[in-house]
């Protein structure tokens, strides 16, 4: 019986050999970009699960800048891959490896958040797998000295000063709670905020992320009770819109001030209109509609619906790639070379990386948007001190 | 610790963690009843609860309410309440019925081992939770503001709400009723006399299958209310709230002495009070910590919980 299946092991595996050579040789018989043609690049974020706008918004980045390459392209296509985590750090690693498996795959725009950036990160580096974030913003991802590690926005430590800026100067608020999930992300940004506004924090609460906690009512009697001008919540939309839902139910009235994690429609859902209104939301990102070119109505065109955030950066982070692939690269180790000499114009920013895979900082952006008439619409660039 | 924040927002953490210890109480009774009968833990009960709490959003959908509608006049309140309360009961007696003949009358007849009972609980439960998880996308579920939850009036400086007084109110009614049913009623007294001696009852003539339905259909349609009453609070449901809801209606369960009707109240109370005294203490991030160490702590010294096993040895 082992005989027989390792037979049959054995026989599979040779027609997976036969399969595999015949796709090599059949691709490289391709003309113009040579080897290159045929490659994939991996899309790698949530796409199902409660923190999935996000990573739809970037996949839908992501497949523009693939549709558009291939019709330019035609003799010589590019397959975009795309990879569901859920967000989960559980299911990174598992993701990761299939992706180092397919080899046809080159790079990977993501992973979207910075939990499963952190799993999936020393595969990536150790397989030499090139990796564009568009939005994992943990300031730590970058100091793991992973050679395959890039970030196309800046980090939380440009965004956290920025929040704490804007309270300071612009809603000029001398008492303020703290509020984060206790993730890496949320705890992150919380911490620089603090950081930032000093003696102005009069209390600080944590609280479950991930959709674990539901019910808040003992941060919402604290908050009351701090009769504070602002709060800022360091975590994701869904415990924010649970959390400001509450708040306003109590009678609270001061406005919620978030991260990039809250920057999204689901937010408004999930705290109802009435109760998201006022909502302050930091990026360190501009917004979609101001992205530069035929960006925005190309996307509509596509996708059928407007870019939303990080839609914008995540395009510019295929791009850098598939100009990786246009210039003949078919190697990874070709085109991490490529991605970390490269400087040029995206829609969202321009870009040019440091040594360790950051963002050039003089090149980072933070926006502050604010929930109005249930959207949320850009407010204004926050300045850097 | 915070004993100026306790101490200052004692009332206010208390009358949300009695409103928060309602919902736990509803559900647990529901696991009280079937381990009083069977000795069985439902695990799959916390699906019962999500099953009643969709269907009542899915209710308000029906005519045309969402998270942003604003529904005003007491009359068609009442109405929207009382209408989403039948058919949030209904789904989950209903579902506590399709588990009872799905995963455990098959088992029971077949004599299987208590084991084989936990792992078709825990089956089904993944299994319905995914099944809601796949048809909502994962995503969360808005219910329109029906209760207002400005303060009505003040206690000893304590702002109470319409929300509040109708979870609270809501709950004691239910198991009111529960408690008149099991211990006045005909079937009541059969259900009592099979969680004593199922065989006994049986020679007397008790139709065992009946009373378990009956069982089942008792403790979804408390779920079913409780279902309603979270989204009434709460007003955002997703579809994997269940399981730590469930969880701890479990523990309340338990704390009051697992089978004791009167118990899960108590339990579901104390469990409620304690979570916010916690997160007024210690910060909200140890809420779940005190809730499980002060059941570790009091089975400790009363290992059959405040009240005792009692749905068996009857009063009457």
């Amino acid at each position: 019986m082992r005989q027989k299946l390792a037979r049959v092991i054995g026989g599979v595996a040779m027609v997976a050999l036969v399969a595999g050579g015949t796709a090599c040789s059949s691709g490289s018989d391709t003309a113009s970009g040579g080897d290159a043609c045929g490659s994939k690049i991996a899309f790698f974020g949530a796409l199902t699960g409660s923190s999935a706008a996000l990573g739809i918004n970037e996949n839908n980045g992501v497949k523009l800048a693939v549709d558009k390459y291939n019709k330019e392209n035609a003799d010589c296509k590019v397959e975009l891959v795309s990879l569901d985590s859920q967000g989960s750090p559980d299911q990174a690693p598992g993701l990761a490896q299939k992706a180092i498996d397919d080899t046809k795959i080159l790079g990977v725009v993501g992973p979207a958040y910075s939990g499963e950036s952190e799993a999936a990160g020393p595969l990536f580096n150790e397989a030499g797998l090139v990796s564009i974030t568009a939005s994992a913003t943990r300031p730590s991802l970058a100091d793991q000295k992973w050679k395959t590690f890039f970030r196309a926005v800046g980090n939380d430590f440009s965004q956290g000063p920025a929040a704490g800026n804007y309270m300071k100067n612009v809603l000029k608020a001398d008492k303020v709670y703290v509020i984060d999930d206790q993730s890496a992300y949320g705890a992150g940004l919380a911490d620089e905020v603090k950081k930032v506004l000093g003696p102005a924090v009069v209390g600080s609460d944590k609280v479950q992320g991930e959709g674990k906690q539901t019910e808040f009512s003992g941060v919402v009697t604290k908050v009351k009770a701090a009769n504070v001008k602002a709060i800022f919540y360091g975590g994701y939309y869904q415990e924010a819109g649970l959390i400001r839902k509450q708040l306003t139910a109590a009678g609270v009235t001061a406005p919620l001030v978030a991260g990039d994690g809250v920057n999204d429609g689901a937010y408004i859902t999930s705290a109802g209109q009435a109760a998201a209104e006022g909502t302050i939301l930091t990026c360190p990102c501009q917004p979609a509609a101001e992205a530069r070119g035929t960006f925005v109505q190309e996307y509509k065109a596509l996708n059928g619906s407007e870019p939303g955030t990080y839609s914008d950066t995540a395009y510019d982070a295929a791009n850098i790639m598939l100009a990786g692939i246009k210039a003949g690269k078919s190697t990874r180790e070709g085109l991490l070379e490529f991605v970390k000499g490269y400087s040029g114009e995206g829609v969202a920013a321009s870009y040019k990386f440091t040594e360790n895979g950051e963002l050039d900082p003089a090149q980072v952006k933070v926006w502050a948007f604010k929930v109005t008439g249930g959207k949320v619409v850009p407010d204004q660039e926050i300045p850097k001190s | 610790m915070d004993f100026d924040g306790l101490f200052s927002n004692f009332g206010e953490l208390t009358t949300t963690g009695l409103t928060q210890g309602a919902i736990y109480a509803l559900v647990a009774l529901g696991y009280t009843l079937v381990y009083g009968v069977l000795r069985l833990i439902n695990f799959a009960h916390s699906e019962v609860f999500i099953a009643g709490a969709f269907a009542a959003i899915w209710t308000w959908n029906g005519f045309g309410l969402d998270q942003n509608s604003q529904v005003s006049g007491i009359g068609s309140v009442l109405f929207y309440l009382l209408v989403a309360m039948i058919v949030a009961a209904i789904a989950s007696a209903g579902t506590a019925t399709v588990i009872e003949r799905v995963a455990y009358r098959p088992l029971r007849k077949r004599n299987a081992p208590p084991l084989a009972f936990l792992i078709t609980a825990i089956g089904a439960s993944i299994a319905i939770s995914e099944a809601f998880g796949i048809y909502t996308r994962r995503l969360p579920e808005g219910a329109p503001s029906l209760v207002s939850s400005k303060p009505l009036f003040h206690v000893f400086g304590v702002p109470i709400d319409a929300v509040q007084l109708l979870t609270i109110g809501a709950a004691l009614l239910m198991m009111v009723l529960l408690d008149l049913f099991i211990n006045r009623s005909r079937t009541g007294r059969g259900i009592r006399a099979v969680a004593q001696d199922a065989n006994t009852a049986a020679l007397m003539g008790v139709n065992k299958d009946r009373i378990i339905l009956m069982v089942f259909i008792a403790g979804g349609s408390m779920a079913g209310v409780a279902g309603l009453l979270y989204d009434v609070r709460i007003q955002t449901l997703t579809y994997s709230v269940g399981f730590l809801l469930g969880l701890k209606a479990f523990t309340a369960a338990v704390l009051g002495g697992i089978g004791n009707l009167r118990g899960a109240l108590i339990g579901g109370l104390l469990l409620g009070v304690v979570e916010n005294y916690a997160s007024g203490l210690f910060g909200s991030q140890w809420k779940d910590f005190a809730a499980f160490a002060v059941l570790v702590v009091l089975l400790m010294f009363r290992p059959t919980g405040l009240l005792g096993e009692s749905l068996g040895r009857a009063r009457a």
